[in-house]
């Protein structure tokens, strides 16, 4: 979608399986077949192809198969048949993710959750909806509009599934106010790497011991799949209010951002576009948006009435202090739709002023935003590259689009290293490699970056606890494949059981 | 209660030389802050060794125009938000800051404590739970490494997700030697709409009803006492005052008697109180919305008093003045009651946590796969043994 296939290194060759193309790999293919019904398995490399990529194409691989099981009785039965024949598997929802993390495993299943898209329970008097994975996140929102919505609303959101979003721990335009997947999903059932279904958490909050929600939920197919989602859903806000101020540079409507925050108001979302980017997508929006300034901020309050107005108030009053040369304030839905339709349309948009781009993703302290935008600018000037910004302000998340041209000698790997320093960037001014598209494949050579090897050892302890062998989603969040080992010793049976006072079960 | 050793690790890599000795030793640690949640969890044996956080009590960073701050386990909450409090903001992480503690430790709960056990109080309601707001941690191993997650940014998806395993952990997995934590404005005036009654049904439906309208109050409360209740909602800013006056209709629609407080901090200081019992028995009850009726009319015919979150499905019951074998009895009488929905016995005496297993669960077959992730993060047992759920 965004990214360009001809950018990058190989393709991942992750480890290989122990060879789904053998004997034992036709086996556990007949019973693949068995399971799911034989049109639900595909093995022909056209009918693979669908399946070679996610939404980022610089990588491609073939599994063995692809399987599409159609409830969470087969996904389990799918998933234990790979187990003992001792054959990874990833699962995809619906493929639009942007860091490669439903990337197929060379040998391996893919397991495609596309059949399992209906919504099971929409219980408003408890503010939750059940689903399969494989429902898309709009609609969520569709199914208990216009009362309630469901907050996290990753741009993707018509075509993402819910599924993936909580792989992915999906965020959006809105979650500076609202909140990511993870702060919404109260209930999970979960196939585990042998088969085992588990339910973790349920409608009610709280379960009692570990937050299993909270492990699983962004560890990017790692842990397991997902055949059963419940999330919150929230009262629909009573008002919305939607303007875009101009300034003379990014670091004016950043300052903005910070001001509006600190003055106690939570904006629904805060998007700043750079000139390049405003540029670009008043090319193809032709909303009537000057280009010849530094930035635009486009902000939106939603709530109650008399909090909205107050806050929209001030929002302007700040605007106005640093320097805006004009604010536009949207008078209806259309114009609101308008605003939001420009900053959109800002990564494709982008076609237009570059034959390729690299959207990159990164985070870094608000506060941090003009030191950064040098930065970014100086490293521009370094790699003779144009780099547009868009960023989520309110939560400091950038997505610099590093634009270069692939038929140009050495310029498409220019531009990988050069995505790679404004990550470096990020980190270095206290941030992270990645806010809302996740690791995958994609960005693993850069967690070293940010965690130390103590740091990777205790996520791998995680892992271990989840998928002892290693095969689910294997090479993907962790820098180096890395094997778990043995399970420490038996359990030391506690003194107070001993003494009969307490027991394990 | 006797302990062995007990110590004060200065820094992170103390904490992790002292787990990893102890570990190797086969000693049960306890790690603890100012201990004023000693009586939750299943009773255990007493510590070998005991780990405090009193000397990780610093704010390391508090970035302002970040609304981060970075802060050691062992700070009190109190002092805290009053460090917050001078740049007008806040850690919205409120829950009661007693009863007492361990000796020397009466100035109240520390962050790493609510954040251990996964305390929290009414502004759950809008700014989430502490495992929302943990936005990076740093822990000290068994296995003698420092290791750290997450960061000090408020959206971040690298790698896994441990603040949220070591939230609500009970110090089971390793010690908490730093938190990050994402602060939000404190309101500069309050208000609070607050309608009373006498019939838990007409309670229920009046918070129901504000809980699924946009109004989105701070935090949305229900209490039951003697044979009387009431729904709190509480908003924040300039305009606090003109929004609660809305909620007051809707209140009354259920056919309560409704006005608004603008000096609200002592009902919602009870509110959080109502949490707490220093000999009584507390049950925490996660349930669906729907059941608020039914937590309000169990408290009043055990005679028992209630607070909880209506928008959120959280409950807290509290039976004072009981001999043990009553206490047992008014768990059994809410699990039966509210069942399946999570009952979980917080203060308590210890006979009482002692003849009925506090956590009541899990079920749904994770407790096997906690077990896993508590061999992978203390093999051998360490950490705070026995009191966690399934005797972890």
């Amino acid at each position: 979608m965004t990214a360009h296939p001809q950018l990058g290194t190989e393709p991942e060759q992750p480890q290989p399986g122990a060879g789904a193309d053998g004997a034992r790999g036709r086996a556990l293919i007949a019973r693949l077949r068995e399971i799911v019904g034989a049109e639900h398995v595909f093995t022909h490399p056209h009918q693979l192809r669908t399946y070679a990529s996610d939404g980022l194409l610089q990588y491609s691989q073939h599994p063995a198969a692809a399987v599409v099981p159609g409830d969470a009785a087969e996904v389990a039965a799918v998933v234990r048949a790979c187990h003992e024949a001792e054959v990874p598997w990833v699962a995809r929802g619906s493929g639009s993710g942007l860091s490669g993390g439903a990337l197929p495993v060379e040998d391996g299943i893919l397991v495609a959750l596309t059949r399992m898209n209906r919504i099971l329970e929409v219980d408003l008097p408890n503010q939750r909806v059940v689903c399969e994975p494989g429902v898309t996140n709009i609609a969520i929102s569709q199914a208990v509009g216009p009362g309630h919505f469901y907050p996290p609303d990753p741009s993707s959101q018509i075509i993402c599934s819910i599924g993936g979003n909580v792989a992915e721990n999906s965020g959006g335009a809105h979650c500076f106010k609202y909140g990511f997947t993870t702060n919404y999903v109260t209930g999970l059932k979960v196939v585990l790497h042998d088969g085992e279904q588990i339910e973790i958490g349920g409608k009610e909050p709280d379960g009692p011991g570990y937050d299993l929600l909270g492990a699983f939920v962004g560890s990017e197919g790692t842990l397991g799949v997902a055949t059963e989602i419940t999330v919150r859903v929230v009262p629909s806000p009573e008002a919305k209010r939607t303007l875009v101020a101009f300034f003379p540079s990014p670091a004016h409507a950043g300052r903005v951002v910070s001001d509006v925050v600190r003055g106690g108001i939570i904006p629904g979302a805060m998007e700043i576009m750079d000139q390049m980017s405003l540029r670009a997508s008043e090319q193809m929006a032709n909303a009537g948006w000057p280009t010849d300034v530094g930035a635009a901020l486009l902000a939106e309050l939603d709530g109650s009435e008399d909090a909205c107005e107050a806050g929209f108030e001030r929002l302007r009053e700040i605007c106005e202090s640093h320097e805006a040369s004009e604010i536009k304030v949207a008078s209806d839905e259309a114009e609101r739709a308008q605003m939001w339709h420009m900053r959109k349309a800002a990564f494709p948009a982008m076609g237009r002023l570059a034959s390729h781009y690299y959207v990159q993703d990164g985070v870094i302290p608000r506060t941090k935003l003009p030191e950064v935008l040098d930065r970014i600018d100086a490293l521009a000037e370094q790699y003779d590259l144009r780099v547009a910004n868009v960023f989520h302000a309110g939560d400091g998340n950038l997505h610099p689009l590093v634009c270069y041209d692939a038929n140009q000698e050495g310029e498409a790997e220019r531009a990988e290293e050069l995505a790679g320093e404004i990550i470096v960037a990020c980190v270095e001014a206290g941030g992270s490699i990645t806010g809302e598209h996740g690791v995958g494949v994609d960005k693993k050579r850069y967690m070293p970056k940010m965690f130390s090897e103590a740091d990777l050892s205790a996520f791998q302890k995680l892992r271990c606890a989840f998928d002892p062998n290693g095969r689910t989603n294997p090479g993907k969040v962790m820098p180096t494949p890395r094997l778990c080992g043995e399970v420490p010793g038996p359990y030391r049976q506690h003194p107070l059981e001993q003494a009969g006072l307490a027991e394990r079960f | 209660m006797s302990t062995g050793t007990s110590s004060s690790p200065r820094t992170a890599a103390e904490a992790a030389e002292a787990l990893r000795a102890a570990a190797a030793q086969g000693a049960r640690v306890r790690i603890a802050g100012h201990g004023t949640k000693l009586r939750w969890g299943r009773p255990a044996l007493p510590p070998e060794v005991e780990l405090l956080t009193d000397s990780l009590a610093a704010v390391l960073e508090h970035n302002e125009g970040d609304f981060t701050a970075v802060v050691g386990p062992g700070l009190p909450l109190a002092a805290l938000q009053d460090q917050l409090a001078e740049a007008g903001q806040m850690l919205a992480v409120d829950p009661p800051l007693g009863p007492t503690g361990r000796e020397g430790a009466d100035d109240g709960a520390t962050i790493g404590g609510a954040v251990a056990c996964a305390d929290s109080g009414p502004l759950r309601h809008r700014f989430k739970a502490a495992r929302d707001l943990v936005i990076g941690v740093q822990v000290a191993l068994t296995d003698g490494s420092v290791a750290r997650a997450g960061g000090k940014v408020i959206k971040n998806v690298a790698g896994y997700d441990l603040a949220k395993l070591f939230t609500g952990s009970f110090g089971t997995l390793g010690m908490m030697t730093e938190l990050s934590l994402r602060l939000h404005p404190r309101a500069a005036r309050t208000a609070t709409a607050i309608a009373e009654g006498n019939d838990p049904r007409a309670l229920a439906t009046a918070a129901d009803a504000v809980a699924h309208r946009p109004f989105e109050p701070d935090c949305l409360d229900v209490r039951w006492g003697g044979d009387r209740g009431a729904v709190l909602a509480r908003f924040g800013g300039d305009t606090a005052g003109d929004q609660a006056a809305r909620v007051l209709a809707v209140l009354r629609e259920a056919g309560l008697q409704a006005r608004v407080e603008e000096d609200d901090d002592a009902l919602w200081a009870a509110q959080r109180a109502g949490q707490r019992s220093e000999r009584g028995t507390v049950v925490r009850v996660a349930h669906t919305q729907d059941r608020l009726a039914d937590v309000l009319t169990g408290a009043r015919s055990a005679g028992a008093g209630a607070v909880g979150r209506a928008g959120l499905g959280l409950s807290w019951l509290r039976l004072e003045d009981a001999e043990p074998g009553a206490a047992i009895a008014f768990v059994q009488d809410v699990r039966t009651r509210l069942g399946p929905a999570p009952c979980v016995v917080l203060d308590a005496p210890e006979e009482v946590r002692r003849a009925l297993d506090p956590w009541g669960g899990p079920d749904g077959g994770t407790l096997e796969l906690m077990r896993r992730v508590k061999a992978r993060f203390d093999p051998t047992g360490a950490c705070n043994p026995g009191v966690y759920v399934g005797g972890i």
